[in-house]
């Protein structure tokens, strides 16, 4: 166990570095951010010169890369445009989407494997359907529609909701949000628990639990959703980076400032120090989960073991 | 939005795994315990069987024909939209902006007085292009990295397994905002390129896996010790078997890139005019959604009916492929 | 529409069931003289120092924290002293300041003349990199701080002098006679020592000497300001402060505030303007600003550069059917233009209705005759370019180019080409990349017609995008910056303007009105020229 989790960490490495070499060329591709800073005229030559070798836009690619990776290390993340550390955006951002994070995945958890327990026991019967064809609605509207018709309908028709979220986030006021940004990927993992249950259903362990005697209640927890429940885990793991770096339209629509606020705000102003601060700490948290996920087959299968 | 990384299929695949050949089989097992799993043919030495079999029962799938004629007849107007529409998407007359229905416009007009009829019935061509493109595109490149690095093992698959990793990490709106917003031309082609940049891992793990596990059974071994190539392998034995589960998990992406076209329109990176598409003209209806509801109504229902119908066929050819489920 | 009472109440009465946080925002603050005004605002994209912020975001707190030796009335636009208590000159060059008595910084320090020679001497320094530095290029001396290429050889400009407590003076290096009517400008204004002395600290929480006081900054998300009791000036704040919080889309700042979460929107969406009457009621305002829309063309490119053109431009410019997309579009929140000013400077201004005349009115008959006697639309086909990330920008771009098509008969004649960011787009431009016209904004610095055309239009000027140039402006307008008499300075800049006319420089396309909407705890609410919201006029209760 020890030993695989050292070398998983060690393969992360070269994982890390590629990652955030991508989206450094990918933020690069986009071109001089200066010429923004400088509103509808040109910016005069002297100050955009000025500008650009304080923030190493005067150096080749490469070399700008190896010094933003060489900071990171020692913590410091770079300045946004409006003079502000990225790492002081970060502190802002980070927990509002973590929070945010953590609605949707309850969502996802709750709801999603819920349904998908009561659909996958009752596979065919009109429940089932129902549910099955919600889902595909689900994923077939885009996001955006959805939250945009939640956001009328609750928040302004009715007057239910606040229609956007005010700047310290309390949980109450994201529960509608991390409902949209949990919507798609909750139809999901309602769909992979009811597969799963039903599969698992007829596996020959359960069939022997049952023949053992065992109550139905112990069957269903300990030995049909356990097992049943690996698929799922491994989704919503996967989930969890997305959902962090996803949330660019929820945040939008909502105005929360959140990652994904900061993320499109660095974007629309080339902000590279911005864009590749947060993606970097954003891989980070998908590497991890990861692994996290990997170790949880283990626990909830003991067929599987790591070396 | 996740949508368009995830599906069903995602999670056949375990997440980044080792690439160290210990592992790689643990992860081949693992797979194919997954119950949502496609086990790729069926019992070892009838592969065919499989397909047919499959086919007799989509036959009698309603879901499976209502699916594909809702696609055929898609295909149909993105082929030839005048079949139904008579008017020009480019055709707007302001005046008329954001009326509702009325005698020869069902849909009434767009904020721009364009009919909202006609655009719907053009939007059909560039949803389903950029769709069908991204789909193969993904598809493609996908199972033949996936492919290789489950069929070589060892360091090809490490490799390929970590380049698979740095792809993933990317959040995909994200990757779109960044690669398409210095993007000038105003053809498909972009946008098909971006998803497949980003899409392949995706199909990648799945096929790497897939192809781990049937690289196992008789007949390849079989093969293999007939003194087969490994070309020869990997083109006769194993892709053909190894491909049901990419076909699978390619059919419900399908529906995910045409909705990530729309979310990247709106965005504002999306495809330019005039190209007439449904996710441009969503995006430019959703700020008049209290007003007139109908200029978002018509193409998003259109959209939602695509993106449905290609799911739908997806999940009927997964519950066909599937023999533990019949 | 409910009663946004009621919504506020419903909304409240559900934040409270759901979580522990208090019902903030519209909830049910103080009224009277101290309540506290909310206000929709945009995360400024630099750091708010006075010479470092060119948008009207970093523009609206400068304009509540700052007072500068002028002031742009609100309503006149004209320039009044505010702490001037003199500018003189006898020859357009020198000029000697005097600055009022009995003005502080909110922190007690006294406004001096050094609070200003200071404070421009540092925005004009090159290793300030601020962005508005150019606005101390008519001071003597900013070659030597500010050098166009290579190392600044001086620390101060070497105009600016300061001869007592109260008094300094300036030199500059041409006549401009109207320049101290440009001292309005943010960048002109006064700063406090702890400005240089804890730069980082300022910054967290800047200190100036307006009538409101920052009581504390969030970036990103929200400043508190706060009336600052101790104000000597007469425009003094009527409210006990404003809230400023960030909003990244107008139509969520919208829907706050019709759902009363929100006492003002300074932007109302073009797509809410049809609704605005039955949300609002009255509450809503739809007054000029000193904002022209054009349509630039590059110059650089040989194709849009031969002779008669000027026919193919103006061909176009009468394809535009400026009227209807003002109605549809815009809601009457924007005028058809009719010269390359704005209504705002008055006829006395500069101003003429008159000025741009059939060239600007809707005609498809004359328009397809002159771009056919111009030689046709170079390429065949008008790319429109703009920035797709803010703004309503594409909705009123692809409504020209239906109004361009359907005058020339031809659903492909004119066609819009979005860039992503406005980083790129400004790029595209600097680099003279622009294959086709392109969307060019201008809001006033100041209210003078100087500022409508010679940044614009003058050779090699700094908003001069599209790089046009014209021997007979550019002498029309050095000769008005030299007339001594205001008056006759307009005329010959009119004179200038009937070149851009002549030669349709660049098509006007509309005049951009300011629009707020807001809640009914507040009222007196206006806009400035600048379309920015007097906030200290605003009452609450």
């Amino acid at each position: 166990m020890g030993r695989y989790v050292i070398r998983r960490l060690l393969q992360m490495i070269p994982v890390f570095a590629g990652a955030t070499l991508l989206i450094f060329l990918m933020v690069n591709v986009m071109g001089d951010p200066i010429a923004g800073l400088c509103g509808e005229r040109e910016c005069d030559p002297a100050t955009a010169a000025q500008l650009r070798k304080e923030f190493g836009l005067d150096k080749p690619v490469w070399q700008q890369y190896l010094t933003y990776m060489g900071n990171v290390f020692t913590g410091d993340f770079g300045t946004a445009f409006n003079g502000q550390p990225v790492t002081e955006l970060m502190a802002d951002a980070f927990p509002v989407t973590i929070r945010l994070t953590l609605v949707a995945i309850l969502f996802e958890v709750v709801i999603g494997i819920g349904l998908g327990v009561v659909t996958g026991l009752r596979r065919g019967r009109p429940v089932d359907t129902g549910v099955l064809l919600v889902t595909l609605v689900v994923i077939a509207v885009p996001t955006f529609v959805t939250g945009l018709l939640l956001q009328l309908l609750l928040g302004v028709e009715w007057g239910w909701i606040r229609p956007s979220v005010s700047s310290e986030a309390p949980l109450g006021e994201l529960i509608v949000p991390g409902l949209v940004l949990a919507a798609v990927s909750l139809a999901y993992v309602t769909r992979l628990t009811r597969t799963s249950i039903a599969e698992n259903r007829r596996a020959d362990y359960v069939r022997t639990a049952i023949a053992k005697g065992l109550p139905r209640r112990r069957v269903m927890t300990h030995h049909l959703l356990r097992n049943s429940l690996i698929p799922v885990v491994t989704f919503i793991g996967a989930d969890i980076g997305a959902l962090m770096g996803g949330a660019i339209v929820t945040e939008r629509i909502f105005n929360i400032h959140g990652v994904g606020y900061q993320l499109y705000q660095g974007i629309l102003r080339q902000n590279t120090q911005t864009v590749v601060g947060f993606v970097t700490v954003l891989v980070l948290v998908f590497l991890l989960v990861n692994l996290l996920v990997d170790l949880l087959y283990a626990v909830l299968d003991p067929r599987i073991r790591y070396a | 939005m996740p949508e368009a990384q995830y599906d069903d299929g995602r999670a056949i695949a375990p997440t980044g795994g080792g690439g160290a050949m210990d592992l790689a089989t643990a992860e081949g097992e693992t797979l194919e315990k997954a119950p949502a799993a496609p086990p790729g043919p069926g019992p070892a030495g009838r592969p065919r069987s499989l397909w047919s079999d499959a086919w007799h029962d989509l036959r009698r799938n309603p879901v499976f024909v209502i699916a594909s004629l809702v696609i055929l007849f898609l295909v149909a107007i993105s082929i030839w939209p005048q079949l139904i529409a008579s008017g020009n998407p480019l055709d707007c007359d302001l005046a008329k902006a954001q009326q509702g229905s009325q005698p020869g416009h069902p849909f009434g007009f767009d904020g721009q007085g364009c009919d909202v009829y006609t655009r719907t019935v053009y939007g059909a061509r560039t949803s389903v292009t950029v769709g069908v493109c991204a789909t193969l595109g993904v598809a493609l490149l996908g199972s033949v990295l996936g492919g290789l690095a489950g069929f070589f093992g060892r360091a090809p698959d490490a490799l390929l397994s970590r380049l698979t990793d740095v792809f993933f990490a990317i959040p995909v709106v994200l990757g779109g905002l960044v690669l398409l917003s210095v993007v000038t031309s105003n053809t498909v082609w972009p946008v098909i390129g971006f998803m497949v940049l980003l899409g392949w891992p995706q199909i990648s793990r799945i096929a790497r896996g897939s192809v781990i596990s049937v690289k196992q059974n008789d007949y390849v071994q079989a093969a293999r010790a007939l003194g087969a190539s490994s070309a020869r392998l990997l083109l006769r034995h194993v892709m053909p078997n190894a491909v049901a589960p990419v076909i699978v998990v390619a059919t419900i992406a399908l529906g995910t890139y045409i909705s990530l076209e729309a979310t990247l329109s709106y965005l504002g990176v999306g495809l330019r005019p005039p190209t007439v598409s449904w996710g441009i003209d969503i995006s430019a209806a959703s700020p008049y959604i209290r007003n007139a509801p109908h200029m978002l109504l018509w193409p998003a229902g259109a959209l939602a009916v695509t993106v449905l119908a290609f799911i739908m066929l997806g999940d009927a050819v997964r519950d066909a492929l599937d023999p533990k489920l019949r | 529409m409910r009663g946004a009472a009621h919504v506020t109440r419903a909304a409240c009465a559900v934040a409270v069931v759901l979580a522990a946080g208090a019902c903030g925002g519209g909830g049910a603050p103080a009224g009277g003289p101290d309540g506290i005004v909310s206000s929709s605002w945009g995360d400024p994209q630099n750091p708010l120092e006075p010479a470092n912020t060119n948008e009207v975001q970093g523009g609206k707190v400068l304009d509540m924290i700052f007072r500068g030796l002028k002031r742009y009335d609100p309503k006149t636009g004209e320039a009044e002293d505010m702490l001037a208590e003199r500018i003189d000159t006898t020859d357009s060059v020198n000029f000697t300041v005097a600055v009022k008595s009995g003005w502080t910084f909110s922190n007690g320090e006294p406004v001096t003349a050094k609070s200003f020679v200071d404070a421009w001497n540092y925005g004009a320094h090159l290793k300030n990199n601020q962005r508005n530095a150019y606005f101390f290029g008519y001071i003597e001396g900013y070659d030597q701080v500010h050098p166009a290429s290579g190392q600044p050889t001086a620390q101060t400009m070497s105009g600016l002098k300061v001869t007592g407590e109260r008094t300094f003076t300036v030199k500059l290096t041409q006549k401009f006679s109207t320049w101290p009517e440009t001292l309005g400008y943010a960048a002109f204004a006064p700063l406090p020592s702890s400005f240089f002395s804890d730069h980082d600290a300022w910054l967290a929480r800047p200190v100036g000497n307006g009538p409101y006081a920052v009581d504390s900054y969030t970036r990103g998300s929200q400043m508190s300001l706060r009336r600052w009791d101790g104000y000597p000036g007469d425009d003094k704040a009527r409210n006990g402060g404003v809230d400023l919080k960030v909003y990244t889309d107008s139509n969520t700042a919208y829907t706050d505030l019709t759902a009363g979460n929100l006492d003002l929107v300074d932007d109302v969406p073009a797509s809410q303007l049809r609704n605005v009457e039955a949300d609002l009621g009255g509450r809503y305002i739809n007054t000029p600003a000193g904002i022209i829309q054009t349509l630039a063309f590059p110059y650089y490119d040989p194709d849009w550069n031969k002779p008669g053109q000027e026919k193919v431009r103006r061909g176009l410019s009468m394809a535009i059917n400026r009227q209807q997309i003002t109605d549809r579009i815009f809601q009457r929140t924007r005028t058809p233009a009719k010269d390359w000013t704005s209504p705002v400077l008055g006829p006395d201004g500069g101003f003429d209705a008159a000025l741009c005349g059939d060239s600007c009115a809707y005609d498809p008959a004359g328009a397809r005759k002159l771009i056919a006697e111009g030689g046709g639309i170079p390429g065949g086909q008008v790319k429109i370019t703009y920035n797709a990330d803010s703004g309503s920008h594409k909705e009123w771009v692809d409504a020209v180019c239906n109004s361009i098509n359907n005058a020339l008969g031809n659903d492909r004649a004119c066609v819009g080409n979005p860039v992503g960011t406005f980083a790129d787009y400004r790029n595209q431009i600097t680099q003279s990349k622009m294959s086709g016209p392109f969307r060019a904004g201008w809001q006033m610095d100041y209210p003078l017609i100087q500022n409508f055309l010679q940044p614009l239009y003058y050779t090699n000027a700094s908003s001069n995008d599209g790089k046009w140039s014209n021997k007979d402006f550019d002498r029309l307008v050095d000769q008005a910056n030299a007339e001594a008499d205001p008056a006759k300075a307009i005329e010959t800049f009119k004179q200038a303007e009937g070149v851009v006319r002549d030669q349709m420089a660049a098509i006007p396309l509309w005049y951009q009105n300011g629009s707020a909407g807001y809640s009914e705890r507040i009222s007196n609410v206006s806009l400035n020229q600048f379309s920015v919201p007097v906030y200290e006029e605003i009452n609450v209760g």
